[in-house]
């Protein structure tokens, strides 16, 4: 790209007009904490799923354990977010209202009964005691898991950024898929070979899908998509595939011999899933920096009007 | 759900939630054909407002050294160099001119006050509302700095506020709450406190060409379009009306302006949608989205339960 004295921008195949080349929509403000939160939100709501499934089968073991990684990650992803803001000590003004137009404030009450949820069971079922409450606490957190799951990627397509407002359509299935594959790693780490057979098969399976769709959204997002094979969101992008691609044949191959084998997997496809993640969000902040990401696609749109 | 209920026309469920307090809807127009570059709302709107000082730079782009609007600048003048001629062929006194042909386009940009405004859907606070005026407004005791609505709006108007705190509103002493830079977002308010003692907004009083005009938005709509059949009549060359159409993708600006080129080249976008417009669709997908993890996480155990 260059930029010339006029103000316009030439790069391959797009000519433009620009105000010296200067970004139009303004780049996510959001720090490290969001894409780790991201991460968090999905382990813990897919967690609570799988916990759900792993005690209706009588996978004890699963059952409490995913449980436990559930809680925990319930209780890191508040506290990611509360740091994220620019005002901690207005945190819970979060819940002033409900919005339906904003997939924060749904989120938000998403996570409070999520939280809440799984770690009253975590507590009850390290307490041993109540044990219809910690029921149906588990039953209230298996069905927020899905939506905690899946909303932080239609919370980020809910924006004016060109390369994920356009990825509307794949974002939330690619979250889900990724807390998925997150949620199998996890417990394939924490659970003995011989208990763990449900959590390698989602985390293999799981994998697969979100590599599948990542590359799928990028082809479909076509020139607004390029950012994904540059700078930090392709770099993590490559990342991600390396680890979670490693991990999970690591864990189809040997998983279900070797524990060892299986800590490793699990450990790589979980490595794989937060460099997703940190793709994801970097490449929100390239398509904001570019204004051609979000002139060219609008004039295409206003010539195709007519 | 502003964005569904009403296409176009009006902000949702408003003057209605006013009552006896409704207020004719107030905007600007800025109609850059007689912009001089002077500043003056600039200036003006720093004063009013009490926005801080946020550092200095010379950026070599024509006489502008502010670039952007963010959470310091609420008005912004852009200076655009060009070799273009003023006027089309047969454009009368200037025509002798065109032989060298160069001209000089100022414009006053500040927030669009959105008919279906992108910040205001997404902020999960409610911080951001609409005002008895129909303007958008920043309530700044109640913003958590969550930074949803900046890459929310399409035109890049708001940003997060980075300077220090002031004194007495001290950060806390908790290490995650104890943030000591301000953290929350800041936009133009329409000068919604002037507005409430009924005068005009600072800009529009200090400019001395009425390059900004301020009024109830059904009279600015009429008055452009006499100005745009003059300039046209007179062949200026690249007169348009930006933001005032109620069928564009933000349902019309409330504050609207008069170009002499493309948006693009002022750094604004060519065909801004809200994003929310598309929210229903985003909803609908990431409930099969989530509903398909559940599948997606049952089918693990087809295998076995261990
Ligand atoms: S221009 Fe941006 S900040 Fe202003 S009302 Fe529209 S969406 Fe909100
Ligand atoms: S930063 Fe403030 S105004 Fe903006 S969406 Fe968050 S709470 Fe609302």
């Amino acid at each position: 790209m260059s930029h010339h004295h006029d103000g316009s921008i030439t790069a391959v195949g797009t000519q433009m007009d620009s105000y010296y080349g200067r970004p139009i929509v303004k780049e996510p403000v959001w720090q490290p904490e969001i894409p780790f939160y991201f991460f968090f939100g999905g382990l813990a709501g897919a967690s609570g799923v799988l916990h759900a499934f792993a005690g209706l089968v009588g996978n004890k073991t699963l059952a409490r354990r995913t449980l436990l990684i559930g809680a925990a990650a319930d209780i890191v992803g508040p506290i990611l977010l509360v740091s994220d803001l620019g005002r901690p000590e207005r945190a819970l003004n979060m819940f002033r209202v409900f919005k339906v137009t904003s997939p924060m404030s749904v989120g938000s009450w998403v996570l409070l009964v999520s939280g809440s949820a799984s770690n009253t069971a975590a507590a009850l079922e390290l307490m041993g005691k109540l044990k219809p409450v910690k029921v149906a606490a588990e039953f209230v957190s298996a069905l927020a898991g899905p939506p905690l799951a899946t909303y932080t990627g239609t919370l980020i397509a809910d924006t004016s950024i060109p390369v994920w407002h356009e990825a509307r359509h794949e974002l939330p299935w690619l979250f889900g898929a990724s807390a998925a594959s997150s949620a199998g790693a996890a417990a394939a780490i924490a659970v003995p070979v011989d208990e763990a057979g449900p959590a390698r098969r989602l985390a293999i399976g799981a994998s697969v899908v979100t590599l599948g769709l990542k590359e799928v959204m990028q082809r479909r997002l076509g020139f607004v998509g390029e950012v994904y094979e540059k700078e930090e969101a392709g770099s993590y992008g490559r990342i991600s595939k390396l680890c979670t691609g490693a991990g999970a044949a690591l864990l189809a191959l040997a998983g279900k011999r070797s524990r060892a084998a299986a800590v490793a997997g699990g450990s790589l496809v979980l490595a794989g899933e937060v460099a997703l993640r940190w793709s994801v969000f970097r490449a929100g902040f390239q398509s904001a920096r570019d204004p051609r990401y979000v002139v060219v696609p609008q004039r295409e749109r206003k010539a195709a009007r007519g | 759900m502003s964005a569904l209920a009403q296409p176009t026309g009006s902000p949702a469920a408003w003057p209605d939630t006013y009552g006896d307090e409704a207020k004719p809807r107030m905007g600007f127009f800025t109609d850059t054909s007689v912009c001089i570059g002077c500043k003056a709302c600039e200036v003006a709107c720093k004063e009013w407002n009490l926005i801080p000082e946020d550092g200095r730079l010379w950026t070599g782009e024509s006489y502008d050294n502010t670039s952007e609007l963010g959470a310091n600048t609420w008005r912004h003048v852009a200076f655009v160099e060009q070799r273009k001629p003023l006027k089309l062929d047969g454009g009368g006194e200037t025509a002798e001119l065109d032989a060298e042909p160069l001209r000089w386009l100022m414009e006053s940009d500040v927030c669009k006050h959105c008919t279906h405004a992108g910040c205001l859907d997404v902020c999960p606070t409610g911080s951001l509302f609409r005002t008895e005026y129909g303007t958008v407004v920043v309530q700044e005791d109640i913003c958590n700095g969550c930074g949803y609505c900046v890459p929310a709006c399409p035109f890049g108007v708001l940003d997060k506020r980075h300077l220090p705190r002031k004194a007495d509103d001290a950060p806390l002493s908790l290490p995650l709450l104890g943030k000591k830079e301000d953290g929350r977002v800041w936009k133009c308010t329409l000068c919604y406190d002037r507005l409430k003692g009924g005068h005009e907004p600072a800009c529009a009083k200090a400019c001395p060409t009425d390059s900004i005009q301020f009024g109830p938005l059904d009279e600015l709509r009429e008055r452009a379009d006499q100005r745009l059949e003059k300039l046209r009549a007179e062949r200026w060359n690249g007169a348009q009306l930006y933001g005032r159409d109620p069928d564009d993708g933000v349902g019309g600006f409330g504050a609207f302006f008069l170009l002499l080129d493309e948006p693009e080249v002022y750094g604004l976008p060519p065909d801004p949608v809200v994003p929310t417009a598309h929210v229903a669709e985003m909803w609908r997908n990431t409930a099969i989205a989530a509903a398909a993890m559940l599948v997606g996480v049952a089918a693990a155990f087809v295998g076995g339960r261990s």
